[in-house]
């Protein structure tokens, strides 16, 4: 009888550094999800007046809210950059017949993704 | 040569005599250039003949000395002793397969998802033999090269924690040669295999860990053939939603 | 895990991916300043009501939202089975369903401004 070696489905990902961060990776996607509908909530307040708008903003300075925002920009830039790591390798580019190296699309990305943020924080007054 | 003393913790089962698997212990005084296959063999041959493990071409073209060494999935045949020198190693079959003898593993479940792939090329129209050969530009070629160099060693589904965790799922060497064949500019069999590599168990059951690409010994890196197979069926599937599938 | 194709959750997925990578961490910050007492500029009742009373604003506000959600939920909902929940279809319909009800949401709120 061929012989079965169980796997915990609890624990796995503890049992190697690279399963580890793939599992921490999965689970950035929760602040992303939870910073959608802080956006959305902020949206709607817009949709409901002056008072309403004002009341979010008030609502986003209590220190539960700021420091669950502190964690969330640091786990979306976390996010951002373990994105564009991967990037490359969904979309490899034939250049006649060489491929682009995944580090030059990697940094294209991530370069775009300065000058956007950049732009952004120049047009809402940050800069 | 210096000698480099290895000792190794052997995972031996015995499908006739035992419950379950054991480790046992063996030292073995190596030359410093050995691998580690080098050092089982060495085992087989002088200390215990009875121990069981499968390997051939020892230069890491046949795909045959797989196994998890100091719980990675190696080669065993491209370890080499000089790593381990002066720690125990556990010596175990690959992971996520059953044993069916110390190291040797039951396999029939990948050479099932191999065959379900159809990793061959298809044609919808054959060329007749008066019209002459295929012509591939050496571009054409490179786009799908590094597919080709998979040995069937079966690290990667050792590594693999969906393959560990759903044992129903295709796997990286499966799915990465049938992105293979898609990429080849001779097949026109996409929309073909697109029926197996679109189910729950196909392309969608992989979760992108990375980590069958950082384990293969030929550096194939199934994980990004994957990834393109991720983009190829939604397109594909997209395509078919609005009938434009034929491909 | 589940019987209804994935290619559809996974190209929101994806695509919610990408833009969040590129977009969220300039507006996490912005409403990380803003929550720090001091609302830049773009975040004043007139600013927002102009930026999304527009058509453009509109777009990429609903965009933005809607595949951010849906890019939770396909992610998380791998992550639970990862982390050794074996209740997929419970978890795509609340994933799936949080996600489908903030896109309903963010057009119906968008449309109003």
């Amino acid at each position: 009888m061929a012989y079965v070696r169980p796997v915990s489905t609890t624990t796995w990902y503890l049992k190697d550094r690279n399963y580890f961060i793939h599992m921490v990776n999965e689970l950035t996607s929760f602040f992303v999800g939870a910073f959608a509908l802080i956006l959305l909530w902020g949206i709607g307040a817009v949709a409901g007046g002056p008072e309403a708008y004002q009341s979010f903003l008030a609502s986003l300075t209590g220190p539960g809210m700021r420091l669950f925002l502190w964690v969330t920009t640091i786990v979306i830039f976390y996010h951002a950059i373990a994105w564009f790591k991967v990037t490359p390798k969904a979309m490899p580019v034939q250049k006649g017949e060489e491929f682009v190296p995944g580090s030059l699309i990697a940094g294209g990305h991530y370069v775009v993704w300065v000058v956007l943020t950049l732009i952004v924080l120049f047009l809402a007054g940050v800069l | 040569m210096n000698e480099i003393k290895l000792e190794l913790d052997i995972l031996r089962y015995d499908p006739e005599k035992d419950r379950e698997p054991h480790f046992q212990s063996y030292s073995v005084a190596c030359q410093e250039d050995w691998m580690v296959l080098d050092a089982i063999n060495h085992v087989k041959d002088h200390v215990d003949t009875t121990i069981s493990y499968r390997w051939s071409c020892h230069m890491a073209v046949c795909g045959s000395c797989g196994m998890m060494i100091d719980g990675k999935p190696k080669l065993a045949c491209k370890a080499p002793v000089k790593d381990y020198a002066n720690q125990k190693v556990r010596v175990e079959p690959l992971a996520n397969f059953p044993i069916e003898r110390d190291l040797v593993v039951v396999q029939d479940d990948f050479m099932e998802k191999l065959k379900r792939v159809k990793p061959y090329i298809i044609r919808k129209e054959e060329k007749p033999i008066e019209e002459g050969e295929y012509k591939q530009t050496p571009a054409e070629l490179k786009k799908y090269k590094q597919f080709t160099l998979c040995i069937n060693c079966l690290c990667c589904y050792a590594a693999c924690p969906e393959y560990a965790l759903t044992p129903e799922f295709i796997g990286p060497a499966a799915l990465a040669l049938a992105h293979r064949y898609n990429q080849d500019s001779r097949d026109q069999g996409l929309a073909e295999r697109h029926k197996v590599i679109s189910t729950p168990e196909g392309v969608w059951d992989c979760s992108f860990t990375d980590t069958c690409s950082l384990a293969c010994p030929k550096h194939v890196d199934p994980a990004s053939a994957l990834q393109q197979l991720k983009i190829a069926t939604t397109t594909q599937w997209y395509k078919e939603l609005i009938g434009m599938g034929g491909n | 895990m589940a019987k209804v194709n994935k290619a559809l959750f996974w190209s929101l997925f994806a695509a919610g991916g990408t833009l969040t990578a590129f977009l969220f961490p300039v507006l996490a910050l912005i409403v990380l300043i803003a929550a720090n007492g001091t609302p830049p500029e773009i975040m004043g009742f007139e600013q927002m009501k102009g930026l999304l009373g527009n058509w453009l604003g509109k777009l990429v506000a609903f965009g933005i939202v809607s595949l951010a959600l849906w890019h939770a939920a396909h992610r998380l909902r791998t992550a639970l089975h990862g982390l050794g929940l074996r209740a997929d279809k419970l978890v795509s319909l609340v994933g799936y369903g949080i996600a489908l009800l903030g896109t309903l949401l963010s057009a119906y709120y968008l449309l109003q401004i």
